[in-house]
């Protein structure tokens, strides 16, 4: 049985959606160009997995096997829905900025991988706990990724000026390449080798091995 | 004509699904380190893709949007927000139609994607090209042309990929890096590279 502690704080170092388990890595990429988009897009995901998990954790013991996707899809389906309503009422511009990304969190694989893996087999309030967790680490990892991109690529964070630019009399020139989505790619790349020097467990094995120079030795 | 030809090409190239909008990655990053799979993968989402699109485009403009059940007497009615569920049912339904079909009538082909089949159901480059679809406001045969183009060019990206991987597996990477790190920097280059194609226009 999963604590509760575990469920929460696990997902956000030790098996990270993102870096560890290569889970929801789309929108990770395209939200992350500014501060704004990138936390509306993580409460968003947070509300989803959460409530997602919990529903589909409520009727488990009901849902038949060969149809449990569909089913899952139409739970996630009506979550995103509502927050894509929402988003449309109160945030308009963030809501047209994220434009498809929002829709796109019904198929983002953290979702649908957390409903299928863990909520079709616990309680619904350790599940809800779990989905909760899962959707923070993969928050963490976007904010970190954002944290990056949005000061060094524009000069600014959530709209405020960090640092200021050449082109308005300060004296930072602005790295373009960071407003250009694959440099997420190796920003992500940076900080899954940081995590992986820190918890050495995530490394992966080598698949292929050189083997010794036995041809040289010989020939000695 | 051309204005088909031209957006075939842009979906395949400029506007490519995974390697310009970074959609389906998940599937992209997990199933790319064999090239026959990673062909039958791209095979698979292509065919969907080329079916699912124009299928959503019809629900869209008959059912969905605002002033399209005029026909049945409700001019007013717009089930817009409605869309989401209808897309994803939508592909849901058709893959596990295909699957079926392909069961009974071309068993080869069965056994070459059966893996992969239920995958695509949440592969995000397929809800991505049907969101789209909608965003643009595209014809039937424009979203026809778009779904087979962007499928082509998904299916190229991860064959590349697949390529790039099978000869990576040899090289000495940093032992952080290795696998999924290492994976991401290829990715990040081949999608500087694919940057280079914009600004084509047929």
């Amino acid at each position: 049985m999963v604590t509760a502690k575990e469920a929460v704080f696990k997902p956000v170092f030790e098996n990270n959606p993102i870096a560890f388990q290569v889970l929801g890595i789309c929108s990770a990429l395209a939200v992350s160009i500014s501060m704004s988009t990138t936390l509306v897009m993580c409460v968003a995901v947070i509300f989803v997995t959460t409530l997602s998990n919990f529903a589909v954790s409520l009727i488990r013991n009901r849902i038949p096997t060969n149809i449990r996707i569909i089913v899952q899809m139409v739970v996630i389906a009506s979550l995103v829905i509502v927050v894509d309503q929402v988003l449309k009422a109160y945030a308009y511009d963030i809501s047209k900025q994220l434009s498809v990304f929002v829709g796109l969190i019904i198929t983002n694989c953290i979702v649908m991988g957390r409903a299928e893996a863990f909520a079709m087999a616990n309680p619904p309030l350790i599940s809800a706990l779990d989905g909760f967790g899962t959707a923070l680490g993969y928050s963490c990892m976007l904010i970190a990724v954002a944290l990056i991109r949005e000061p060094l690529g524009s000069g600014t964070l959530l709209g405020y000026t960090v640092l200021p630019k050449v082109a308005d009399g300060g004296w930072y020139v602005p790295n373009g390449m960071l407003l250009l989505s694959p440099s997420a790619f190796f920003i992500i790349a940076m900080l899954i080798w940081a995590l992986r020097s820190w918890k050495k467990a995530q490394v992966e094995p080598a698949q292929y091995q050189i083997a010794a120079n036995i041809q040289y030795k010989g020939a000695m | 004509m051309e204005h088909y030809l031209s957006l075939f090409i842009r979906a395949v190239f400029i506007e490519n699904m995974a390697l310009a909008f970074f959609l389906g990655m998940c599937t992209f990053i997990a199933i790319s380190k064999k090239i026959s799979t990673a062909i039958g993968l791209g095979v698979a989402v292509t065919v969907v893709l080329a079916i699912t699109t124009p299928v959503s485009n019809l629900i869209y403009n008959n059912l969905l949007r605002e002033g399209a059940l005029a026909w049945a007497g409700y001019p007013e009615v717009d089930l817009s927000f409605l869309g989401f569920l209808s897309y994803i049912g939508v592909v849901a339904a058709i893959v596990q139609i295909l699957e079926m079909v392909l069961d009974r009538f071309v068993p080869f082909l069965y056994n070459a994607l059966g893996v992969f089949l239920p995958l695509i159901t949440v592969n995000c480059a397929i809800l991505g090209a049907i969101l789209m679809m909608v965003e643009r406001d595209q014809t039937f045969l424009e979203s026809t042309v778009f779904g087979l183009g962007a499928g082509v060019g998904w299916g190229l990206a991860i064959t590349v990929l697949a390529g790039v991987r099978e000869k990576l597996k040899y090289s000495d990477v940093p032992e952080g890096l290795r696998g999924l790190g290492i994976t991401f920097v290829c990715v990040g280059l081949m999608a500087l590279c694919f940057m280079s194609f914009g600004g084509i226009d047929i």
